[in-house]
């Protein structure tokens, strides 16, 4: 069979991709103070390595990222577990969280809090299952 | 330390993480699984000493108080769960260095257990209704790795209907948890203890504790939700059915028990009527099970529901005696049947068969293992000297002291069935004419029994020293049959 040129979908993917995965962070930091947050943020990540994988192989996606999502998976977790065990090193309740204000360059004053952290935690494993799900979905034949 | 209560969750937890970065490698697999579940029992064993000597402990995570966060509430009870989980854990987790094969080791196996005894744990400490259905998901999930993990037509055939067997249930159990939270307004188990007595549980709330009933018999297999369970626990291999023989039923065992002593225990004339009912009824369907089937598993699997009926009848009839039986015939029927569990499995791992036919004359070359299953046989049973018998004996004294006779009468003759379906499978299996026996497995017979004989040595100094470990199962009771005790501990201002 011919194989089709999809030279508009590939075109349009490179330039979507990337306003997806920004739009993606954006909503990541906005879940503080705004709907958004770990879960949202890394399934809409997650959005933009499909639409990646649609628009072109799982070949050649892997060589341009090339993650092992289990790995991101089990690190999401760890990065969670280890944020909120950091408050047995304190000897205060597990998962208590702390933030302070700090004046950053560009940023000017900005609240960090360790919530964060475990955000991240969940924006990576939420990202590495949904992967591992299509890849491992996409790879059975 | 403030977190003694996390720390059996949390070193499983961690350690499932770790294990998650280099699933084929076997060996630190193994070595890894079997230090960190030594370093849980640790924990739990601390946390248990800790609980006797300065009473509940609780820990409001987050640091939030506590009606607005979710306490972990470490009572005896659950401390002693705990400690027996994580002992089973370690026990079957060196059972199945020795039984699984790499396929199954080197595809997250040890991974699952470890979330498996990570929801376990949780599901026993937690403080608040609905993050008990998390730790509930939690190891679910864990379980269906565990039972569809190697992928045999059965296993698939049998996962498929466990997963919506629970699925269903879960559904049933947040449905549940949404109409109390409309009705009291609060998560908190203790704060919604202390509201139902302030309305007086109303109707509407008799009818959500039939609810609760409802999703954790789904769990626990009482009569008439029982019926996944034969066929579900018949298709994984045997240190998985172990793990879930001795621990999955005994989680919505527990959930009943302190739902019903916690939270609605102002209507008993209704909800627990209906309770010691199904209990019964559990025990005659395990019974008629135990009894007809030749398969060593299929007995085995049974008298689950033997003990899970005898346990619920025992808190059913809420008197101190009743359910002082019920903890101590809880703790006792974990350990035992992880322990026939493995001793059935060394059984088919010599004949290649969970068929009686296929077996006998066992004794004339493995008699260490013939032993060690009579013991276990008996003190299932509960033959005095034995971990069975105390248990039973204070639940059958708790129901005639509530002035039932049909409970205690029933439970007696469903031990001598018990007795009778554990000896089939030992003057069949054991005694006879010896055959030959080409069990793929049958040279691992004697490293597999020593964990088994090792769990059974734990079992009868349980029974043994019922005298030492009694003061422990009294205070585990104070709470649930007071619990205001149990609501001052989490509420304390």
């Amino acid at each position: 069979m011919k194989k089709p040129n999809d030279l508009i979908l590939k075109t349009v993917t490179k330039v979507i991709s990337f306003i997806i995965i920004l739009f993606s962070l954006h909503l990541f930091f906005a879940g503080h103070y705004e709907p958004g947050g770990g879960f949202i943020g890394g399934l809409m990540t997650a959005a933009a390595l499909v639409l990646l994988l649609l628009a072109y192989d799982m070949k050649t996606v892997n060589t341009i990222l090339p993650f092992n999502y289990k790995i991101m998976t089990a690190l999401g977790l760890l990065i969670a577990v280890l944020t909120s065990a950091g408050a047995l090193l304190f000897n205060v309740p597990f998962l208590t969280h702390a933030y302070d204000y700090f004046e950053l360059p560009l940023l000017g004053e900005t609240s960090l809090h360790t919530a964060v952290l475990f955000d991240i935690g969940v924006y990576l494993v939420v990202i590495g299952i949904t992967m591992t799900i299509i890849q491992t979905i996409g790879e059975s034949e | 330390m403030i977190n003694l209560p996390l720390l059996p969750i949390l070193i499983p937890l961690l350690t499932a993480v770790i294990l998650m970065f280099f699933p084929k490698r076997i060996a630190a697999q193994r070595l890894i699984s079997i230090v960190a579940t030594i370093g849980t029992i640790i924990a739990s064993a601390v946390l248990v000493a800790t609980v006797k000597q300065n009473g509940i402990q609780t820990l409001n995570l987050g640091s939030w108080p506590a009606p607005y966060g979710i306490p972990l509430v470490s009572d005896m009870l659950s401390a002693l769960l705990v400690l027996t989980t994580s002992i089973i854990v370690l026990f079957v987790v060196w059972y199945s260095i020795f039984y699984m094969g790499k396929e199954h080791e080197s595809f997250f196996y040890y991974i699952g257990i470890q979330f498996l005894m990570v929801g376990i744990n949780g599901a026993f400490t937690t403080g608040d209704i609905f993050n008990m259905f998390v730790f509930f998901e939690v190891f679910l999930i864990a379980s269906y790795l565990l039972i569809v993990l190697g992928g045999k037509k059965a296993q698939l055939r049998e996962s498929i209907k466990y997963v919506l067997i629970n699925v269903i249930s879960s559904a049933l159990f947040v449905s549940a948890v949404a109409y109390l939270y409309a009705v009291v307004g609060t998560l908190n188990m203790a704060d919604v203890s202390q509201r139902i007595a302030e309305i007086n549980q109303p109707g509407i709330v008799t009818v959500i504790a039939i609810l609760f009933l409802l999703v954790f018999g789904l769990k626990g297999a009482i009569f008439p939700l029982y019926f996944w369970l034969p066929s579900s626990y018949h298709a994984p291999p045997i240190p998985v059915l172990a793990l879930f023989g001795a621990l999955l039923t005994k989680v919505g065992v527990y959930a009943i028990m302190r739902t019903y002593t916690l939270f609605f225990y102002h209507e008993t004339g209704y909800t627990h009527v209906i309770l010691g009912v199904l209990a019964l009824l559990t025990i005659i369907v395990g019974c008629i099970g135990a009894i007809a089937y030749r398969d060593v598993k299929m007995i085995i699997i049974y008298n689950i529901m033997i003990a899970v009926g005898v346990i619920l009848y025992g808190v059913a009839v809420m008197t101190p005696d009743g359910l002082e039986g019920a903890v101590f015939y809880l703790l006792n029927d974990m350990v035992i049947k992880a322990a026939l569990f493995m001793l059935i499995g060394i059984m088919m791992a010599i004949v290649g068969s969970s068929h009686l036919k296929d077996m006998g004359g066992l004794i004339k070359q493995y008699p260490w293992v013939g032993w060690t299953y009579f013991v276990a046989a008996l003190s299932l049973a509960g033959i005095p000297p034995l971990s069975g018998f105390v248990g039973k004996l204070l639940i059958i004294r708790g129901g005639f002291t509530a002035g039932d006779f049909v409970g205690p009468l029933l439970i007696l003759v469903s031990s001598l069935v018990v007795l009778y379906s554990a000896m089939k499978i030992f003057i069949n299996g054991f005694w006879g004419t010896p055959k030959e026996y080409h069990g793929a497995k049958k040279h691992l017979a004697f490293r597999l029994w020593i964990p088994a004989a090792a769990l059974m040595v734990l079992a009868v100094a349980y029974g043994v020293g019922a005298e030492a470990v009694r003061p422990f199962i009294t205070q585990a009771v104070e709470p649930l049959v007071n619990p205001a005790i149990y609501i001052e501990a989490v509420l304390k201002e």
